[in-house]
C-alpha cells in the first residue's frame, strides 16, 4: 500500500470504527476553533507574501526599465543642456524614449511634499529627464561618460541605489509571510497533539477494552486520526473561508495607499488559500498519528 | 493453545506466582480455583498476554509472549474470548455493538447480522440488544460478557468469576453455556471461588480442578 492509499483508508468513512471512541465536546470545539483561527491567519500570512512579493517584482521591473537625468544648470543654459542631454540620448542604442517633464509634472512630484500651488520658479528645481529603456538596456558607464563630456550640468540616475534596498525588503517581507505560515503549521500541530493526547488520556479505558478485544494499534491509532483530522480539515474550511472574505474586503490597490492598499491576491492567486484547508488536515493527521502511537505504545 | 512453563510473576517486590507450569490442551476443561487474591485473575491475565511473566515462559498457540508485537499480541487475543469479571464493556455503546466489538476491531468485514442475532438470542438477551450495558443486571452483563468472548470463535475461553455477581439460577444458566461451548470443542478455563459450582459441572462435564495456593499451581484432588 503506497502513502497515499494508507492515508486515504485512514480517512475512508468508517462509521462503525468511529463509534468506538465515544465523542469528547471539549477536544472537538478546541480543534474545530484552533483550526479555523490557524487557517485564517494563514491566509493572510499568504496574502502577505504573495502582495511583498508582487511588489518586488513590480519594483525591480518598472525601476529597472526607467532612468532619470537630472539638468542642474544656471538658468539661461537649462534649456540648452537639455536639449544637448535629449540629443545624446536619441542616438544612445538600448533607449526607448527620452523626454523632459513639464513644469506641471515636476509640479506634481513635488505636491505630496509642498502641497498645491508651488512656484518652481521659486525654487531651485532641476529639470527632469525620464529615459525608458529597450531591449536589453543601455550601457551605464558609456552614458555617463558621453553625458559628462557634452552635458556638464547633467546626472544620470538609475536608480539602482535606491532600487535594490527595496527590492531587498520586499523579498524579506516575503521571507517573513513563508516563515510566518511554517510557524502557524507548526502552532497547529502542537495544538492538534495536545488535544489528541488530552483525548486519548480521557478515553484510557475505552482503550483498555479495545485492546483486550483485539484491536491493533493502528485500528485504534486511526479511529483518533480520522476524527482529529476531519475536524482540523472542517475548521480550515471555515477558517480559510472567512479569512478570503476579509482579504477581499480590503481596499484594492491604489497609487494613493501605497503598499498597504495592495494586499491580498489578484487572479489565479486566489486559489493558493485553497490548499490551506488540506494542509491544515495533513498537519493533523501526523500530528495525531504521532500522539496516539506514543500513547498506545506506553500501554500493553 | 496455552502453554506456561515454569512461570513466576512478581509485582510490587512481592512474588505472586512460582514456578507454574500448565498446558491448556484443545477441548479440555479446567477450573481454578483459591483464595481471593490468591492470583486467579493474575493467572488469567498471563494467559492473554495482558501481563507478562517475570520469569519462565508464556505460549500463545505456540509463540512466546514476549516475542510478539503489540499488533500480533492483538492478532493473537482474537483467537482467546476472555470474559472478564468486571465485564470490560464500552458504556456508550447498545449491547449489540458491544458484543460485535472484536469482529468489528478485526477489520474482517463488519459484523454478520444474522449470526450476531441468533448468538444474541443463544445467551437469551434478544430483548435487550438495544440497552445500554449500565442499564443491565449483573446476570445480563456477564451472559452479554459471555457472548462477546465467543463472537469470534474463540479456541480458548478464559473466564474470570463469571458467576459472581449473579444468583445461582443465572450462574447454572451461564455454566450450561460454557458447557456447551466446551462440547463444540472449545478449551475452557473458568476461575471461580465458588466450589459448589465445580461441584454441579463436574456431574456433567469432565474437568480438570486448579488450584492456586502459597503462589504456587496444583491439582485439586477429590476433597473438592
Amino acid at each position: 500500500m503506497n502513502p497515499i492509499q494508507y492515508v486515504m483508508s485512514i480517512l475512508e468513512a468508517d462509521t462503525q470504527a468511529d463509534r468506538v471512541v465515544p465523542p469528547t465536546g471539549h477536544t472537538v470545539r478546541l480543534t474545530l476553533f484552533s483550526a479555523a483561527a490557524m487557517a485564517f491567519l494563514a491566509v493572510f500570512a499568504m496574502a502577505l507574501s504573495m502582495a511583498t512579493g508582487r511588489l518586488a517584482v513590480r519594483w525591480g521591473d518598472e525601476l529597472a526599465r526607467s532612468s532619470t537625468i537630472r539638468i542642474s544648470a544656471p538658468a539661461a543654459q537649462e534649456a540648452a543642456q537639455t536639449e544637448a542631454a535629449l540629443r545624446v540620448l536619441s542616438t544612445t542604442p538600448g533607449i526607448k524614449s527620452a523626454r523632459a517633464l513639464t513644469p506641471e509634472e515636476e509640479q506634481a512630484l513635488l505636491e505630496p511634499w509642498f502641497g498645491n500651488g508651488v512656484l518652481l520658479s521659486a525654487l531651485p528645481v532641476p529639470q527632469l529627464i525620464e529615459v525608458i529603456e529597450e531591449g536589453d538596456g543601455y550601457d551605464v558607464n558609456g552614458l555617463r561618460l558621453r553625458l559628462q563630456a557634452e552635458v556638464p550640468g547633467a546626472t544620470l540616475d538609475d536608480h539602482s541605489q535606491w532600487r535594490k534596498p527595496l527590492i531587498r525588503a520586499a523579498y524579506s517581507l516575503r521571507r517573513l509571510g513563508t516563515l510566518s505560515l511554517l510557524l502557524i503549521g507548526g502552532t497547529m500541530a502542537a495544538i492538534i497533539t495536545l488535544a489528541a493526547t488530552a483525548a486519548l488520556a480521557a478515553n484510557g479505558q475505552v482503550i483498555r477494552v479495545l485492546r483486550l478485544v483485539g484491536a491493533t494499534d493502528s485500528y485504534i491509532a486511526s479511529a483518533f486520526v480520522r476524527r482529529f483530522t476531519l475536524r482540523a480539515l472542517i475548521g480550515g474550511v471555515i477558517g480559510t473561508v472567512i479569512g478570503m472574505g476579509a482579504v477581499f474586503l480590503l481596499p484594492g490597490a491604489q497609487a494613493e495607499g501605497g503598499f498597504l492598499t495592495g494586499l491580498g491576491f489578484q487572479g489565479w492567486q486566489w486559489l493558493w488559500p485553497l490548499i490551506i484547508p488540506p494542509m491544515g488536515a495533513v498537519v493533523a493527521f501526523f500530528a495525531t498519528r504521532g500522539a496516539a502511537m506514543r500513547t498506545l505504545r506506553g500501554l500493553r | 493453545m496455552i502453554e506456561l512453563d515454569n512461570m513466576a510473576y512478581s509485582y510490587g517486590g512481592g512474588e505472586l506466582l512460582s514456578g507454574v507450569s500448565l498446558q491448556l490442551q484443545p477441548g479440555a476443561f479446567h477450573f481454578l480455583t483459591g483464595p481471593s487474591g490468591s492470583g486467579k485473575t493474575t493467572f488469567l491475565r498471563l494467559c492473554y498476554g495482558d501481563l507478562t511473566a517475570t520469569a519462565g515462559a508464556v505460549r500463545l498457540f505456540g509463540n512466546d509472549v514476549r516475542d510478539l508485537s503489540r499488533d500480533d499480541l492483538a492478532i493473537m487475543r482474537r483467537r482467546i474470548g476472555v470474559v472478564h469479571q468486571d465485564c470490560q464493556f464500552l458504556d456508550h455503546l447498545p449491547l449489540y455493538e458491544n458484543i460485535a466489538l472484536p469482529l468489528t476491531v478485526s477489520e474482517q468485514g463488519g459484523v454478520e447480522e444474522a449470526h450476531l442475532r441468533e448468538l444474541i438470542q443463544w445467551v437469551g438477551l434478544a430483548k435487550r440488544a438495544r440497552a445500554l450495558p449500565p442499564e443491565l443486571s449483573g446476570g445480563e452483563r456477564q451472559r452479554a460478557a459471555l457472548a462477546r468472548a465467543i463472537i469470534m470463535s474463540p479456541d480458548v475461553i478464559l473466564a474470570d468469576e463469571p458467576t459472581g455477581n449473579v444468583d445461582w439460577e443465572m450462574s447454572q444458566r451461564l455454566l450450561t453455556l460454557l458447557i456447551e461451548l466446551n462440547r463444540l470443542g472449545k478449551t475452557v478455563l473458568i476461575a471461580t471461588h465458588d466450589l459448589a459450582l465445580i461441584r454441579a459441572a463436574k456431574s456433567q462435564v469432565q474437568a480438570r480442578v486448579l488450584r492456586i495456593a502459597n503462589r504456587k499451581l496444583q491439582f485439586a484432588g477429590a476433597d473438592l
